[in-house]
């Protein structure tokens, strides 16, 4: 009986394996878009319902945009590094953005308070701009040069070696 | 008159039930995986107690998880 069971699943005709594995490809959701990459034009940021105000001149600007929640631990150790990035670079035309993905704002006011920043935040509340990026890991920040182009993509916080990869990508993209 | 074989449409059938319930969670939707109460070892006594019980039956004590929450941050 389990030979012929066997037998059976062996003589599965052609067509029909290749229906059922496509649509079992397509539902598992293999076919899922890709995070962007180096050199990908970066989306529209106004077209994504953002909470909170978007600095107003974003054009000819490099921006550091980072994508942080209040319950991920290297978003806390980021956050000392990316306002100090901000302090340095402001004048010199940087704009560091932090992207919220929180579910509730109330997190990121108790987050903000114990952790004051200088540089905007917004908050992603529908998830669609993350959704959009499809961001890999938490935190993810990517590095923006003046003509809307991703120059680079930081995956995770490693304390003073991503700061160092900042610093030197900042200053090349400042020149 | 020939039999008819079920059974390719059943493992058919099978694989799409079984397959499409599993889910990824995204990076960024894991803020109930890296709550506390999602710790194994956030009660230190209880840790102690189930690690004394292990040694006692197995022989062998430790090599419980990973640091960090439910976040995979990083």
């Amino acid at each position: 009986m389990i030979r012929n069971a066997l037998l059976n699943i062996l003589h599965v005709k052609r067509l029909g394996l290749w229906m059922v594995l496509v649509g079992v490809l397509v539902a598992t959701g293999v076919a899922e878009p890709k995070t962007l990459k180096e050199g990908d034009p970066f989306p529209d940021l106004s077209g994504f319902g953002l909470e909170g105000a978007l600095p107003t001149e974003l054009k000819g600007k490099v921006i550091l945009l980072d994508f942080w929640a209040s319950w991920c631990g290297p978003c806390k150790e980021s956050f000392p590094v990316l306002e100090e990035l901000h302090k340095k670079y402001a004048a010199s035309g940087l704009v560091v953005l932090g992207v919220n993905v929180d579910d509730k704002a109330k997190a990121v006011e108790d987050f903000l308070k114990r952790r004051p920043v200088s540089f905007p935040i917004v908050r992603d509340a529908s998830k669609r701009l993350v959704s959009a990026v499809d961001i890999e890991t938490m935190p993810t920040s990517f590095l923006i040069d003046k003509q809307g182009k991703i120059k680079g993509v930081h995956r995770g916080f490693r304390g003073a070696e991503t700061k160092r990869a900042y610093v030197k990508e900042i200053e090349e993209l400042l020149k | 008159m020939k039999k008819q074989n079920f059974g390719p449409l059943a493992l058919g059938i099978l694989l799409v039930v079984t397959l499409t319930g599993c889910s990824t969670v995204k990076p960024w939707e894991r803020g109930t995986l890296a709550d506390y109460t999602m710790r194994a070892d956030r009660d230190p006594l209880a840790v102690s107690l189930s690690e004394h019980v292990w040694f006692s039956r197995e022989a062998h004590s430790g090599g419980r998880g990973v640091g960090g929450g439910g976040c995979g941050c990083n």
